[in-house]
């Protein structure tokens, strides 16, 4: 999206030969796939065709299931997180997530920020009150909920929640955001903000987004994968992949000819 | 008569027998709060919380303090002992031993204990402590009533824990929380209001049971708070005063009845009050 620097791309995330199972069904088949750093990666296609499955492997989700297993090699930053003795708590705090309804905590707007930064790091108060504005600044909400962050999370809107949520877990600092259909429950204006934010935190943060809404993936997203039945079947610049797709089914799915 | 008269109809007579049933069960429920009124508002006075139980034909007027602060010892001490236990035993069945064997054998022995008769609890501790020891104690009534909060506070922590939705669960963990930060900070957090509605009525429960305490505490006319010792209380007097050919007996029953109603009665609206706030 910025192009002030000169484009140097740099992988953060790398899917090799990867193989994803529920139980006995292989959900993923082989993927491969480079997930560049700062940059915007959305993964679209039909509902069931793993794309959600994918995302939930980044930060390893999945291992609170004891029936789903991965194989192959998921390389963050050069590291194979599926390798054993990988500290999954501290991989979640390098990987954020946000998921499709939002879920703020039962507390506190200012303890919904804090929370998840008192897992990983002790602050002093003025530190923590520091971290604390700099997530909602950086989550567009500070201007909204400066005055009231004692209030508790549940009480603000759909789109006011999701936007806590976002804050929250770029409040940790990660590497990595994953947004699991973010705006799917939100109505139009609330989705706009979060696209804007989407774009601004692709400065600072490499940001992966599963969305049913193809026109979001080409407004927000550098790069796109169209995954179809658990197979990746293209993936390129979303520009190439929206405008001169390579493979048919591809343009078919873009094209509204079939999904 | 075309189909939407007859469903006007259907839905009147539908409307109407719901509210006979409805009135039904009102009537006797007003009944009882209105006797309790008004044999017990009569018995009211300061030597109420005063005085101790007298004895048959006393000249003075008696109360029932010792057998207020007894059953305010024992409920109070049967629910300290029994929540903390309720509290963690839920936990697990919600949290951790949702699928698993030994977390269907311990809910089921659990469904078993809460609709347990009481008077099989009270023989229970009879049978295992009070013949043991060989004496009636405090302590053996607070030890039955303990066993009749625990399921109930099992019960309806496992069942609000598992309100709280995976996504939010989900939500914790995708932060890097280990899962007892999880549950102590968030799950047990949103089913607050729950939990506690669950204390309450396990304590409205065991402020009423006679005959678990029957067989343990037993009574005592004095004033005791040792619980090695027999210990009064107000379900047991109750039992004991209403049975009896005495008038200022009997009126002391209609008191304490009316003052357990009371309370039973306050705690219901507690929680009532504590849940809607929440939702």
């Amino acid at each position: 999206m910025t192009e002030a620097v000169a484009e140097t791309l740099a992988t953060e995330i790398a899917f090799r030969n990867f193989n994803f199972y529920y139980g006995k069904f292989q959900a993923l088949k082989n993927i491969n796939l480079e997930i560049f750093r700062r940059k915007v990666t959305a993964f679209i296609g039909p509902s069931g065709c793993g794309k959600s499955t994918l995302l939930r492997t980044i930060n390893r989700m999945y291992d609170l299931y004891p029936e789903q297993r991965a194989e192959g090699e998921l390389l963050l930053s050069g590291a194979n997180i599926l390798a054993k003795g990988v500290d999954i708590y501290d991989l979640r705090a390098k990987v954020g997530m946000v998921f499709q309804k939002p879920t703020p905590f039962p507390m506190s707007i200012y303890e919904n920020i804090a929370f998840g930064v008192r897992l990983h790091e002790r602050l002093s108060r003025g530190q923590m009150d520091e971290r604390v504005e700099w997530a909602l600044r950086k989550a567009a909400l500070w201007g909204e909920v400066k005055d009231i962050l004692q209030q508790s999370g549940m009480s603000l809107s759909g789109g006011q929640q999701q936007r806590l949520c976002i804050a929250r877990g770029i409040a940790v600092k990660p590497r990595v955001l994953l947004l699991d259909e973010p705006t799917s429950a939100l109505d139009p204006i609330s989705t706009l903000k979060i696209e804007e934010l989407i774009t601004d935190l692709s400065d600072e943060f490499t940001i992966v987004i599963v969305t049913h809404n193809m026109q979001q993936a080409a407004r927000v997203s550098d790069y796109t994968a169209y995954m179809y039945l658990g197979d990746l079947v293209e993936f390129g610049e979303t520009d190439q992949i929206f405008l001169k797709p390579k493979q048919q089914a591809t343009e078919d799915y873009i094209t509204g000819r079939f999904g | 008569m075309n189909i939407h008269q007859r469903r006007y109809l259907v839905n009147k007579a539908a409307l109407a027998l719901s509210l006979v049933a409805m009135a039904f069960g009102l009537v006797w429920l007003l009944w009882i709060l209105w006797t309790t009124l008004e044999l017990g508002v009569s018995g009211l006075s300061v030597e109420l919380f005063t005085k101790m139980t007298p004895p048959p034909g006393a000249k003075e007027p008696g109360g029932l303090a010792n057998a207020i602060a007894g059953s305010a010892l024992m409920v109070g001490l049967a629910t300290a002992i029994g929540t903390p236990v309720g509290i963690l035993a839920g936990v697990y069945l919600a949290e951790y031993g949702k699928h698993t064997a030994l977390g269907g054998v311990t809910r089921f022995i659990n469904d078993v204990l809460l609709s347990a008769p009481s008077i099989v609890i009270g023989l229970f501790i009879y049978a295992v402590y009070v013949a043991q020891v060989g004496s009636f104690s405090g302590f053996a009534g607070v030890l039955s009533l303990a066993l009749i909060v625990v399921p109930v506070v099992v019960r309806t922590t496992e069942n609000m824990l598992l309100l709280v939705p995976d996504s939010l669960r989900e939500a914790v963990f995708a932060l890097g929380a280990h899962k007892w930060q999880v549950i102590m900070k968030v799950t047990i957090r949103a089913s607050r209001a729950g939990i506690i509605t669950g204390i309450l009525l396990a304590i409205a429960r065991i402020a009423g049971e006679t005959a678990p305490l029957l067989f343990t505490a037993l009574s005592n006319q004095f004033w005791s708070l040792d619980l090695g010792e027999p210990m009064a209380n107000l379900p047991v007097t109750i039992f004991k005063f209403a049975m009896s050919p005495f008038s200022d007996w009997q009126s002391l029953a209609w008191a304490g009845v009316f003052l357990i109603t009371l309370g039973v009665l306050a705690i219901n609206i507690a929680a009532r009050v504590l849940f809607r706030d929440k939702h």
